[in-house]
């Protein structure tokens, strides 16, 4: 795979992109980064005509999400179409709008992987978390159908505040159930830059818990050994894939380099896709940015390490600095500060520091207080 | 003489990266990468075309290789990816509804 990506990489193909076909979705996740309303989807025609852009770019792995895929009623349709052209497709739902005959469909249509996200085996915490009552017993069905079907199955477990003790019992779950478990420890800000769902990322203790656990983390030695400071090779890595061999386009015909990086970089509406990926301006500075182009990730120890994401960087403002939520991970795998965590406690005198702890503890408290009978 | 007809899986995904095929099994998420001369097989398996003709047309014309050791490589590569449910074999023509 690796190498297929190096060859696509060296010839400009967008081997991979995400397309959201809405943002409307029946649930309302209190951590999610999307507005719900519709501001002028694409059309089905609008959708065909891109898929064959895609398709003609040489776009091999397809994720079709949202936003509720289901809730488009020429969600088949379009399926339908991209496997005529011969995607590789994964799909993200919330599974709640899938009958067994859809399951059926999805196995004839030759879908790669369903991915559903799960955040607590227990229905008071999942529920609450997506605002949908009866979601979590809804969604458990839909994997049991696509399973039965034969369908791999991802079960994505965003950790955060709310749910931060029931990963065990979510994995438990994906055991049963025969699915994949995916743990992903990070709440990113909403795409239109508000931080404010940040506050549901939980303390840098859980995250050290997570990233030690064997049994999620697997190789616990290599991921958390003691950084390096990058090489010469290294300074001329590339951050990750965004731009380079994968884009995202937003149910309006918006591209950018990633679903998790807002950069607005065309509109197929507008620009023939191709030509938005090779000419882009916005995509080609993305591309040109090296890790010795980043003033301070450059210089720190975990920079050949780090599993910095340039979108975050960006939304933090400067895609060239740091990404503080991920170099609070470098922390909690190897207790070893950033240059930027570094900067950022020289910064602050220790009163904020306090409060930051402080702060932390509050927010934990008041929903799990909510959400979790004392026992 | 038995003749072996192969047609492209359509639950199969593939896409052309270059002269190279990526190819990736619905049944088992298994990702191929095919080679120029696999390429141009799985290019010309429409299901009505004999591998040995596939071979000697679009093979054995255009490299310096014998029939017989084409072939048997080319039956090769065929069992491999029918195992995995990419490609569909049979020793008659494929209807486009069976593969």
């Amino acid at each position: 795979m690796q190498e297929m990506a190096a060859r696509a990489l060296e010839r400009n193909i967008p081997l991979s992109v995400q397309l959201d076909l809405t943002y409307r979705c029946n649930e309302r996740c209190i951590h999610c980064y999307l507005d719900h309303e519709d501001h002028g989807e694409m059309s089905t025609a609008e959708i065909k005509d891109l898929l064959d852009q895609m398709a003609a770019a040489g776009v091999f792995f397809l994720t079709l999400s949202g936003g509720e895929i289901f809730l488009r009623r020429d969600f088949f349709e379009i399926l339908e179409h991209a496997r005529a052209r011969t995607f590789c497709i994964k799909l993200k739902t919330n599974g709640i709008m899938i009958r067994e005959a859809d399951a059926a469909r999805l196995r004839d249509l030759g879908v790669e992987s369903v991915q559903i996200s799960i955040y607590s085996h227990r229905p008071e915490i999942h529920d609450a978390i997506t605002e949908a009552r009866g979601s979590l017993q809804r969604s458990i069905h839909a994997i049991r159908l696509l399973r039965e079907q034969g369908i791999h199955v991802d079960m994505a477990n965003v950790l955060m505040t709310h749910n931060a003790r029931d990963y065990d019992g979510v994995k438990a779950l994906a055991v049963e159930l025969g699915a994949q478990f995916l743990l992903d420890p990070t709440v990113t800000p909403m795409m239109d830059g508000d931080r404010s769902i940040l506050k549901l990322n939980v303390d840098e203790a859980k995250l050290r818990e997570v990233f030690h656990d064997e049994s999620i983390a697997g190789n616990v030695e290599e991921l958390c050994a003691p950084p390096h400071r990058p090489g010469e090779e290294d300074l001329d890595s590339l951050p990750c894939s965004a731009g380079h061999t994968a884009c995202y386009v937003s149910p309006y015909g918006d591209v950018y380099p990633c679903v998790q990086f807002p950069l607005p970089s065309g509109n197929v509406r507008r620009t023939k896709f191709i030509d938005i990926w090779r000419h882009s301006p916005q995509l080609n500075e993305v591309r040109s940015i090296r890790l010795r182009d980043m003033p301070s990730c450059s210089q720190c120890i975990h920079g050949a390490t780090c599993t910095r994401c340039p979108g975050l960087a960006y939304l933090e403002g400067n895609m060239r600095g740091p990404s503080s939520q991920d170099c609070e991970k470098s922390y909690a795998r190897t207790g070893v500060p950033s240059e930027n965590l570094k900067k950022r406690k020289a910064a602050r005198p220790l009163v904020q520091l306090v409060q930051i702890q402080g702060l932390q503890h509050g927010l934990n408290e008041r929903p799990l207080r909510d959400l979790h009978p004392a026992q | 003489m038995t003749r072996l007809y192969v047609a492209r899986n359509t639950s199969a995904a593939a896409r052309a990266l270059g002269e190279e095929t990526m190819v990736m099994s619905a049944a088992d998420s298994t990702l191929f990468t095919l080679n120029e001369v696999a390429s141009i097989i799985w290019e010309a398996a429409d299901g009505v075309t004999p591998l040995d003709e596939i071979v000697a047309d679009k093979i054995c014309a255009h490299y310096d290789v014998t029939p017989e050791v084409a072939l048997k490589d080319a039956e090769a590569l065929v069992n491999g990816l029918a195992e995995h449910g990419i490609l569909v074999l049979s020793d008659q023509p494929l209807a486009a509804s069976c593969r």
